[in-house]
Order: structure tokens, then C-alpha cells, then sequence
């Protein structure tokens, strides 16, 4: 009996506490925000009205979301093989390379329904790629994926700097940035998605791969607890031991994973390029490649937990971009502390509310039977 | 009532639809050795984490020393003066001795005191309880019997007088088990309480004022251990009569199925475990590897089965070489009739966290039957699941239970059941019944004896040698990595003791 804390029921363990969390880290933001002579009340205010208030700013919301719904489906897929990786960034990055040579080669004579799938499979292929060499590292020599996916962000932003301003540059042109695609080199918005729920989009550049971040979503809950490759994933991650027993081959696995993850991430690529920039610029990864780690810890690397923390996360964004222009003693950096606080409490201390929750079930605990619960 | 050190009083406890703890009642005297035994999943491991404060009960009440107590956390039950020794020691392996037994219990902010005042103290409690361990050694480092001292030391360290020993013996070597047992005397001759889990009869006999029995959930029976035999106390447990001795006929060995030759196989740290052992097993016949813990026994089934390489030597399997030296592939080693219920079904056996069905797949899931292309077929993986729960019994009969939530012996059924059900022509087992009840025990000897007799080969390994000399049709002793002898299932167990301690071996490779 090793297991100090009583089991919860699913929905406690999946819905109750990652909302405790996140309260009580808005809690503990509230008081940042009171501490530089700021209301709290106004700040929730703007972030909620920033994130949902209009349709455009919904619209912003769920385009940030997507970027993170790709690099948290990333994390998640290696974590699920015991593998971390945090390259997602350098990943992302790099994928950006297949959107921009699809677009670049077709977006004059062909439309986005043509161009979008090529993009798919380039972005996918080089964000592949460029996990591989971390992931076959691993395998054959032993070098935590870790260090070299770090290693290889760097690589990845200096290449990038290189291609940008020597190669995929428009001659002429002063801006690192490849030039602006044509029509075939932009995606649709889903302003008919909105405009069901009887808003307007405007601005926002709220596009196609959000459905395509969906669908990858599901791909992933069908890879994960569906497949073959899943299971033998799981078991590596469970107890590696005993996927040697088993016969499982880990250096294959592994370099499978690391391939499958950084596919992962560079479809994000699509979303920032052909769905708002309609170029490759320079540092277009933003950060989202980091983001998604702390999106895959507090959706616990379950898709279903991915998406609802893809989209906090992209209200995090948002309506924080709304705080720092609406209340100008709240700086940007600010808000990078509300969102540090909140990957803190939904990530990091996990456990501290558990033990607490725990016993309330156990003292209620007559009341809600355990449901026997699935490995899922 | 000052004779009384432990009184429970219909305790209920439910998991979800498994009610583990029935309207308990228990009642331990002062000074005494209390044995609890009961099948698998009787539910005794839950009604010490109750009184231990890891669960708390639906219902009922706990006294210590007539005093009612609510044991909301362990530390409670450290304030009422109850402590406990787990099954999986809960030390921190790169601390030292010292440092383990101070851990939680430091009585001063200052380190630097507290670890001289622990210092002091831990010599005193070594003295008393003739407990020695060296206090700055480091866990890791210590074997299994002096990590369980250092549990029993941190129990006493904090001043427990009641102390709960969850299943000691089942990681013990025998002559560490000896030593325990006159620890257990001791303390008991000090005055302090024990409760004694155990699936051993012989150990309840030997060390218990009295016994508990435990059965799918309700304590059953009680009985003053110089009043019951070995013979009831099955019975009690179990339901029926047991049968303890197991049945079988003579062997029929036929052809050389694994050959194993001049096989030597080092450890990560380069040790030698395995040195130069010859042997073969036939059909139709099973033969024991009998020894002490850590003499090599792990390591050759290891590498047998192409989860360990081997630096030197050659194994044939139904005369073809397996490549032991290279890249054996366990899953290759599977179709080609291989099976191997490893000894450690926690970590290697099973995936503690995936649920029943996922484990019966384990190392099977190329298996055609279980896919639809790279799709899980799970509809198929469900129906196989029910029916090995149905054919080996295995409590609570819910495929989608997570494996880490069934009982020790449930578990051992589910590797079984896997590694069994494949007719494999060789089945190589490594410690089958560690953890398991009697009646479990009397199914998987049973199974163990059907395999033989349908013409498997199966290579035995157990610490215990009751189960060496009541199952083999061979045994060989393992001493320090070799083969130190060959004997008879007859062979007396006085013999088999010299040879597995390594002084007849000396004597007989000298010649
Ligand atoms: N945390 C849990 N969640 C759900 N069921 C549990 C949990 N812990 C134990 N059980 C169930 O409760 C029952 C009693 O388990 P317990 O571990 O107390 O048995 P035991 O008598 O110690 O068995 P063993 O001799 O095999 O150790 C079993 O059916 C087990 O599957
Ligand atoms: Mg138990």
C-alpha cells in the first residue's frame, strides 16, 4: 500500500482539482495585480472581456489556442513513451520551413485546398525531421533527448536566422521574412464557425487549423490508446523494464515518438503563417513550443485535457494582451507572471490540494463509489 | 482492559463495488505476536493501512490501549504508538541509515543536533533490540534483510509499541527470516506488540501466541496457535480442505528442449553472477534451480529469456541457438515457444498501471488475434481477458481494473495466466508463489504439474525450497554463480541447505 493518497473518481481527478488549481492560482495573481496599488476585479475583467467579450477577441482566443493545442499534443505524445520533449520550439520552428517551399511553389497557381495539404505534410516532415536526430541520438547513443532537443532549439533559430536573411529573403527586401504568399498561400477563416453562434470574427486571423488541431487531437487519442505503436508506448513509459521483457524495440520506439512529436509541433507552423502572417518570419514560434509543455502537464497529456488547457491558455494570451493595454501599470511582464503562476498550480504543485480532496472523499466518501476506472 | 493493545470494532471499508473490510473485529493482547492470514484479496493489507491511517474506514472504531483513537493520517498512528514495516520499504536509498531513521522525526531545527541526539539514540535502540546496522552506510547498499532492520529500527526510533509487519519473510532469504523472527522475539520478550502478516503457515506456527484468519473480506476465526495446525488454518482460509502436498506422478523426460552451455553472464557493475553453467531441460520434465537469492539464479533466467546478454556461452532452444551473447529478442524468443514468468511481476511482468486486459497482452500484442491491422482489436483483448479470469480465478473478475489495485497473488495469476495459456514447449518461472495463499499456491502447482505433463519443459526457480523439492523432477543448486550439484527431489534438505551454502560445492568441485 504503497499509495498514501485514496483514489478520487474521475471527475474529481480530471475536473475538480485542475479547477482548484487554477483558482487559487487567479487567487494568488489577484494579489500580484493588488500588490502594484492594481483592483484585481478590473484586471479579471479585462482578461474575461479581452478573451470572450466580442467575437473577434473569441476569435483571437481560439487561434492562439490552436498554436498550443499543436505543441501541447507534441509534449504529450513523447511523455506517453517516457520521452521529454522540449524541443517543441526548434520543432515548430523548422516546420515552418515545409509551409513557406509549399507556398512559395504554389500559391500563384494553385488554391489554399491544394497548397494546405502539401503544407501539412512539409510542416510535419521537417518538424519530424528535425526531432529525429534527438530521437535517434537517444536510441544509439545514449544522449538524453532533454539536452540535445534543447541544443537543438538554438540550432534551429540560428539556421533559421540563416535562411531567413540569405535564402528564403525576397531580394531587395530589408525584412528577414520570406514575401507575402497570393491567395493560394492563405487560409480560409472559420468565420462561418463563428457566425453559427451569431458572432463576427473581424480581425481575427481564427482559420482552418484550428479544425485540423481538432482532428490531430483525436488522431492522437486514437494512437495513444488505440494502436499498437500506443500501447508499446505506454508500457515504455509506464515501466521500461518491462517493455525489454516484453520484446519491445525502444530505440525504434523512441525514435518513432520524437519523429511523431516534432510532426506535431511543426504543424504549427501552419497556423501562424498561412493562417495570419501569410510569410515566414522571423521568430514566429513565439514561445508556444514552451507553452506547450505546461498545456500537456495540465492536461494531464490527454487530449481532452490538451484542448479546454490549449484554449485557458490561449485566454491567458488574449485577454492579457487586453490588461496590458487597458491598465498600463500592469506590464506585459505581468502578465508572463499570471501565466507562470498558472502553469505553478496546474503543473507543478499538482499534489498540494490532493491529500485535502482526499480526505473529503474519504470522510463523504460513502456517498460517491470509486467507479472502477479505465486506464485511459 | 489493560491487557489489550489493539482493539478494532466493525471496521467497513469499500473500494468503489469491492467491499475489502466486512465488519471487522480484532482484538490483539499486549506482548503478544498476532498473526493475520487469509487468501489473496482477503483484505488484510487494507486493514492494516486503516489502522496504519492510509485509508480511513467507512465505519467502525480503532482503540489503543481502550482508548478510542481516529488514525486520520500515519502520523496519528505514530502518536498512538503504532508503527509499521512495509512490504516495499519506504526508505530513501541514497541516505544513509542514520539519515533514514531521522527523516520526518527530526526534533530540532538545527541539523547538526539532531543528528548527534538520532546518533545517540539509534546506538541505544541497536543495543537493546541487538538490531546492528551500521548507521552510515548507505541503503543501497545494505541487503534486503538490513533494510528491513532499518524499517524496524525508524519504527522503534519513534517510539512505537505496536508494530505491523506487512508479508516481512516473502523478500527474505531463510536464514535472514530466521533473524527476524528472533528480532520479533525479542521486542515481544520487551514487551512491545507485533502484527504478523503472512502467507507462510510454518512461520505462523512457529512465532504467533495467536492467529487471525481473513476470508473475502471478514475475519473469520480466531485461534490460539498452540490449539490449531497448519491443516486448519488452510482450511480456515480457504473455504475447503487444501491439499499442501502436492500430487504428482513420474516424470517422462523426452527430448533436450533448452541446452544451456558454458553460459557466464556479468552483472552492470561487470560482476560475474552467472559462471560457466551447463545444464538441459527435456520435455515432459521440470527441473528446479535451487540457491539463496542473489547466487545467479536471476541473472541466468534473465538472460535465458534475451532480457540480459550473456558475455560468453551458447543456449539452444528446441536445438536452435538462441543468441545470448548478441541481440536476443524476447518477442522472438516467444514464438518460438519461449514463455518466462519473470520474479519481479512488478517491474517486469506487469504494467502496474495499465488495467487486467492490457497485462494479458503484454509481450503478445503482435499477436494477430489481439489486432486489426496496427488497430487494437479490444473487443478481442476483452473477451480473451474474461477468460483467463474465469479459468485461473483471478479476484475481482473485472478486466478493466487497474493491474496495481489487485492483491499480490491476483496479480502473480495474471502473469501466469498469460505466460500458461500459450502451451509454450518451455515455460521458465521465477519465484511463482512469492506473495501467493495456499490455495493459489495449490492451483499454480497444479498448473505447473499439467504443463509437465503434456510434455512442457519448465525450468524452476524459487528461494523456497519446499516448493523446489515438492515440484521438481531435478534439482540443481546454485552456489555463488555456479553449479554446485545435482540431486534428487529426495534429497534430504539438510543436504540441499549445505549445498546451497556453498560448503558440499567446495568439497564435491575439488574433487
Ligand atoms: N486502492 C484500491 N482500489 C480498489 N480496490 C482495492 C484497492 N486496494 C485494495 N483493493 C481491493 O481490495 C481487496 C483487498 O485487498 P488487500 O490488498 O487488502 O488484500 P490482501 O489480503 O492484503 O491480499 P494479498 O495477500 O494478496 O496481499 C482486493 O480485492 C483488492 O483488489
Ligand atoms: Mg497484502
Amino acid at each position: 500500500m504503497s499509495n498514501p493518497y485514496a483514489k478520487l473518481p474521475a471527475w474529481a481527478e480530471y475536473g475538480l482539482i485542475p479547477l482548484v488549481n487554477l483558482i487559487v492560482a487567479f487567487l494568488v495573481a489577484g494579489l500580484v495585480v493588488l500588490l502594484v496599488g492594481e483592483n484585481p476585479l478590473k484586471a479579471a475583467y479585462h482578461m474575461i472581456n479581452g478573451a470572450f467579450g466580442r467575437g473577434e477577441y473569441i476569435g483571437f482566443t481560439l487561434y492562439y489556442a490552436t498554436t498550443f493545442i499543436f505543441t501541447g499534443l507534441s509534449v504529450a505524445v513523447a511523455f506517453h513513451a517516457g520521452l521529454f520533449n522540449i524541443g517543441g520550439e526548434g520543432q515548430a520552428y523548422i516546420g515552418g520551413i515545409g509551409v513557406a517551399l509549399a507556398c512559395l511553389w504554389l500559391d500563384k497557381t494553385m488554391p489554399w485546398f491544394v497548397v494546405f495539404p502539401l503544407a501539412i505534410v512539409g510542416s510535419a516532415a521537417f518538424g519530424a525531421l528535425w526531432a529525429f536526430l534527438p530521437g535517434w541520438l537517444q536510441a544509439k547513443r545514449g544522449s538524453h533527448v532533454v539536452i540535445t532537443t534543447i541544443m537543438f532549439n538554438f540550432i534551429a533559430s540560428s539556421l533559421m536566422v540563416y535562411l531567413l536573411t540569405r535564402v528564403l529573403k525576397p531580394l531587395g527586401s530589408m525584412a528577414p521574412q520570406t514575401r507575402t504568399f497570393e491567395a493560394g498561400g492563405q487560409l480560409p477563416k472559420l468565420d462561418w464557425l463563428l457566425s453559427i453562434f451569431g458572432l463576427d470574427v473581424g480581425n481575427a486571423p481564427f482559420n482552418v487549423s484550428f479544425l485540423l488541431a481538432l482532428l490531430a487531437a483525436f488522431g492522437v487519442w486514437v494512437l495513444i490508446w488505440r494502436t499498437k505503436l500506443g500501447y508499446e508506448m505506454r508500457t515504455m513509459g509506464f515501466t521500461p523494464s518491462a517493455a525489454r521483457y516484453a520484446g519491445m524495440k525502444e530505440a525504434r520506439i523512441t525514435v518513432i515518438v520524437m519523429m511523431i512529436s516534432g510532426g506535431l509541433a511543426g504543424l504549427m507552423a501552419l497556423n501562424p503563417i498561412m493562417g495570419e502572417q501569410f510569410r515566414m518570419q522571423l521568430d514566429f514560434v513565439q514561445g508556444a513550443g514552451f507553452v506547450g509543455i505546461a498545456v500537456a502537464l495540465m492536461g494531464r497529456s490527454h487530449p481532452a485535457g490538451i484542448i479546454p488547457a490549449a484554449i485557458l491558455f490561449g485566454m491567458l494570451y488574449q485577454g492579457g494582451a487586453e490588461i496590458a493595454f487597458e491598465m498600463p501599470s500592469i506590464s506585459r511582464d505581468m502578465i508572463v507572471i499570471i501565466q507562470g503562476l498558472v502553469i505553478l498550480f496546474a503543473g507543478a504543485l499538482e499534489n498540494m490540494f490532493r491529500p485535502a480532496i482526499g480526505r473529503g472523499f474519504a470522510t463523504f466518501g460513502r456517498r460517491f463509489p470509486v467507479a472502477a476506472q479505465r486506464g485511459a | 482492559m489493560s491487557d489489550i493493545a489493539i482493539e478494532l470494532r466493525g471496521i467497513d471499508k469499500s473500494f468503489g463495488l469491492v467491499h475489502a473490510n466486512k465488519d471487522i473485529n480484532l482484538t490483539v493482547r499486549k506482548g503478544t505476536i498476532h498473526g493475520i492470514i487469509g487468501e489473496n484479496g482477503a483484505g488484510k493489507s487494507t486493514l492494516m493501512s486503516i489502522l496504519y491511517g492510509f485509508y480511513q474506514a467507512d465505519s467502525g472504531d480503532i482503540l489503543v490501549g481502550g482508548n478510542k483513537v481516529t488514525i486520520k493520517d500515519p502520523n496519528a498512528a505514530i502518536s498512538s504508538g503504532i508503527g509499521m514495516v512495509h512490504q516495499h520499504f519506504m526508505l530513501v536509498e541514497n541516505f544513509t541509515v542514520l539519515e533514514n531513521v531521522m527523516l520526518g522525526a527530526e526534533d530540532s531545527q538545527i541539523l547538526n543536533t539532531s543528528i548527534s541526539k538520532a546518533r545517540v539514540e539509534l546506538k541505544r535502540l541497536e543495543k537493546e533490540y541487538a538490531l546492528e546496522v551500521n548507521p552510515d552506510a548507505l541503503i543501497e547498499e545494505l541487503p534486503v534483510g538490513l533494510q528491513q532492520r532499518v524499517e524496524i529500527l525508524k519504527a522503534l526510533y519513534r517510539k512505537a509499541d505496536i508494530l505491523i509487519l506487512d508479508e516481512p519473510t516473502g523478500v527474505l532469504t531463510p536464514p535472514e527470516a530466521d533473524h527476524l523472527f528472533r528480532i520479533l522475539g525479542q521486542l515481544k520478550d520487551q514487551g512491545k506488540t507485533i502484527i504478523f502478516i503472512t502467507h507462510k503457515l510454518r512461520e505462523i506456527m512457529a512465532i504467533t501466541d495467536e492467529v487471525s484468519v481473513m476470508r473475502r473480506g471478514e475475519m473469520v476465526a480466531t485461534r490460539k496457535t498452540k490449539d490449531t495446525s497448519v491443516e486448519e488454518l488452510a482450511e480456515l482460509m480457504v473455504g475447503r480442505r487444501v491439499l499442501l502436498r502436492v500430487d504428482k506422478g513420474e516424470a517422462n523426460p523426452g527430448a533436450v528442449k533448452l541446452a544451456v552451455e558454458n553460459l557466464t553472464v556479468r552483472d552492470s557493475r561487470g560482476v560475474t553472477m552467472v559462471d560457466n553453467v551447463s545444464f538441459n531441460l527435456r520435455a515432459g520434465e521440470i527441473v528446479g534451480i535451487a540457491g539463496v537469492a542473489g547466487n545467479g539464479q536471476s541473472e541466468l533466467l534473465e538472460a535465458i529469456s534475451g532480457i540480459r546478454r550473456a558475455v560468453s556461452g551458447t543456449v539452444l532452444l528446441n536445438g536452435k541457438p538462441i543468441d545470448v551473447t548478441g541481440h536476443a529478442d524476447p518477442g522472438d524468443l516467444r514464438n518460438r515457444g519461449l514463455a518466462h514468468v519473470p520474479e519481479d511481476r512488478h517491474h517486469v511482468g506487469l504494467v502496474l498501471k495499465f488495467d487486467e486486459a492490457e497485462n494479458g497482452i503484454l509481450g503478445y500484442h503482435n499477436d494477430k488475434r489481439y489486432l486489426n491491422g496496427v488497430f487494437l482489436d479490444t473487443k478481442a483483448i476483452q473477451v480473451d481477458a474474461e477468460e483467463k479470469i474465469k479459468k485461473y480465478d483471478i479476484r475481482p473478475p473485472n478486466p478493466r481494473l487497474k493491474t496495481a489495485n489487485f492483491s499480490g497473488g491476483n496479480q502473480q495469476k495474471i502473469v501466469l495466466a498469460r505466460e500458461m495459456e500459450r502451451g509454450p514447449d518451455v515455460l521458465i518461472i521465477g519465484q511463482p508463489t512469492r506473495g501467493v495463499d495456499v490455495g493459489a499456491i495449490e492451483f499454480i502447482h497444479k498448473r505447473i504439474i499439467e504443463m509437465r505433463d503434456q510434455g512442457k519443459a519448465v525450468l524452476l526457480v524459487s528461494v523456497e525450497l519446499d516448493e523446489i523439492r515438492a515440484l521438481s523432477d531435478r534439482i540443481i543448486v546454485m552456489f555463488a554463480g555456479r553449479v554446485v550439484g545435482e540431486r534428487d527431489p529426495d534429497a534430504t534438505e539438510g543436504e540441499l541447505g549445505l549445498l546451497m551454502a556453498g560448503v558440499e560445492g567446495r568439497k564435491e568441485a575439488a574433487e
